[in-house]
């Protein structure tokens, strides 16, 4: 095997951390892709893919309230890992680096690296307002109900809205194609030690010092670190 | 009068539609009109009867507002509805202004502007504007479009309707029903030049009778429209019943629906092809190999020979 080992590994991504994640990602993924259809006529053709033009329309919205809910969950569980921290700035001042991969220039991070906060963030800050304005425009629900100012206003708003999302999306997908090992992280959730001190040097020392425990994954419910499976 | 044809070449402009709709007859047809004499109307609504009749729509009863404006206001089922208002005039006079509302059929329609549906509205070469419900989604964009709040959300199918200016009667060479019945004369219809120069007429009969700010209401801002009022005060549309002064495709609307959805749509092309080529040109972040402690590297590399721990 040439890549290191993760049988062995530190768990990152528990079992309800990766299906919440994939729940929202597909539904993200069906989502951009409907709203792609009515969000430019190139894209109209996407609505064959929901099984026509009217049925895209009144599975979008559904669809977008489905997500929203586990993604607030996923924000509240994901909400501390995301703060930001000071070598987070200096880390990216080396975008440079980051995208020639010069990493071992780069200043350790913590568990998540400061573009990782980043897409957390830009999905924070966008996903409600995608919801409440979605919410506004939604037919035959709550459309008819509100000025007409609003209704344009929400139906722009939700256009540039959905843009910034997507963007971010493409962000994030490309980011896990090109950083290898962090897509079986989130489908089997173990990484490497190896993999875990490279690129989150910070968080791989605090687990080695024991003070963090890899992924918890605390249901939404219950508290931190439980014990979900062969930790070293 | 050659308004009156409308097949497939004659579609001018469609929603949703970046590409350019047929244009390549000589435009010998002639742009239509229905000219609504405010100053002649007596609310008798023939004109209601007769939309509903002809469209076959049968709206609510409904009950009694307290005015004389029913059904109160447009919906799926009536396409048109006589507003009225009480106007004390400078003297200290009572005017009972009343108008005909229905869809103004602009030049520059703000419905198929906001319209995601590929030829779900489109502009015929006449002037008409055409809900075409067959390809309509029921997304109600239409109503958010519209500089002057028409469309109306059907609960019975989720489609958007409106008045069509009776294009069904007007490709065989009829009028509009409203304008056949009106008892007055109130409602004309014909070449929009003609409506106009009818329309000139009476405005020049007005200001002789003391109306000096009589007008034709044909608002520039939409690109002139193909439904167009006499009003005895053009200086003052919102008297009657809140027709917009400057009625114009919101900037709103401009904003979501004009050149930034291309824009982005190309950007995000982009966004997808740069992180390829990056991809391409840079190569990925190859994973590190074996375990930092040569101990646990080699009791690793063990277990994935033996296979793991799945079931």
């Amino acid at each position: 095997m040439s890549h290191s080992n993760v049988k062995h590994g530190i768990l990152r991504y528990g079992w309800w951390t990766r299906t919440n994640h994939w729940l929202i990602a597909i539904s993200f993924v069906l989502l951009a892709l409907s709203g792609l259809a009515l969000f430019y006529p190139t894209f109209y053709s996407l609505t064959g893919l929901f099984g026509g033009p009217e049925e895209t329309r009144i599975f979008h919205p559904y669809l977008g309230v489905f997500m929203t809910l586990f993604f607030l969950i996923q924000a509240v569980r994901f909400f501390g890992d995301n703060l930001i921290r000071r070598h987070d700035v200096q880390w990216m001042k080396q975008m440079p680096d980051l995208l020639a991969n010069r990493d071992e220039r780069l200043p350790p991070v913590g568990k998540n690296n400061a573009g990782q906060k980043l897409v957390y963030w830009l999905f924070l800050a966008t996903v409600p307002v995608l919801l409440v304005s979605g919410v506004i425009i939604w037919r035959p629900w709550f459309a008819d109900g509100v000025p007409l100012w609003l209704h344009r206003t929400a139906a722009m708003v939700h256009a540039y809205a959905a843009f910034i999302a997507i963007i971010t999306l493409v962000i994030h997908v490309y980011s896990a194609i090109w950083v290898k090992g962090s897509i079986r992280a989130m489908t089997q959730g173990r990484v490497s030690h190896a993999w875990a001190r490279h690129h989150h040097g910070l968080w791989y020392d605090e687990i080695m010092r024991g003070k963090e425990r890899g992924d918890d994954t605390a249901l939404p419910s219950t508290g931190k670190h439980i014990e979900t499976g062969k930790d070293r | 009068m050659r308004g009156d044809q409308i097949n497939l070449q004659d579609i001018v402009a469609r929603s949703a539609s970046p590409t350019p709709s047929p244009h390549v007859r000589s435009g010998n047809i002639q742009q239509v009109a229905k000219l609504i004499d405010v100053s002649v109307c007596i609310g008798c609504k023939a004109c209601q009867v007769a939309c509903s009749e002809w469209n076959d729509l049968r709206d609510e009863v409904g009950h009694c507002h307290g005015v004389y404006d029913n059904p109160i206001d447009l919906s799926a089922e009536s396409f048109e509805v006589m507003r009225f208002s009480e106007y004390v005039n400078e003297e200290g006079d009572l005017e009972w202004l009343i108008r005909k509302d229905n869809c103004m059929h602009c030049a520059e329609p703000g419905c198929l502007k906001a319209c995601p549906a590929p030829g779900a509205i489109v502009q015929y070469a006449n002037g008409i504007v055409d809900f075409n419900s067959e390809h309509c989604i029921g997304c109600g964009y239409c109503r958010a479009g519209c500089p002057f709040d028409i469309p109306r959300y059907s609960e019975k199918d989720n489609k958007a309707y409106k008045c069509t200016l009776c294009s069904d009667r007007v490709y065989h060479g009829l009028e509009p029903a409203c304008v056949k019945s009106c008892p007055t004369s109130a409602i004309m219809f014909g070449t929009k030049e003609a409506m106009l120069d009818y329309g000139a007429k009476r405005v020049a009969s007005l200001q002789e009778r003391g109306y000096e700010n009589a007008g034709i209401y044909d608002p520039a801002g939409v690109g002139g429209t193909h439904v167009v009022y006499v009003l005895q005060h053009a200086d003052k549309p919102e008297i009657y019943s809140g027709l917009p002064k400057d009625p114009q495709i919101s900037p709103v609307v401009e904003a979501w629906k004009g050149i930034t959805k291309p824009l982005m749509s190309a950007v995000l092309g982009l966004s997808v092809l740069t992180g390829f080529f990056h991809y391409m040109i840079k190569g990925p972040k190859e994973e590190p190999e074996d375990d930092p402690d040569p101990e646990k590297a080699a009791a690793d590399r063990e277990l994935d020979r033996r296979e793991g721990d799945r079931p």
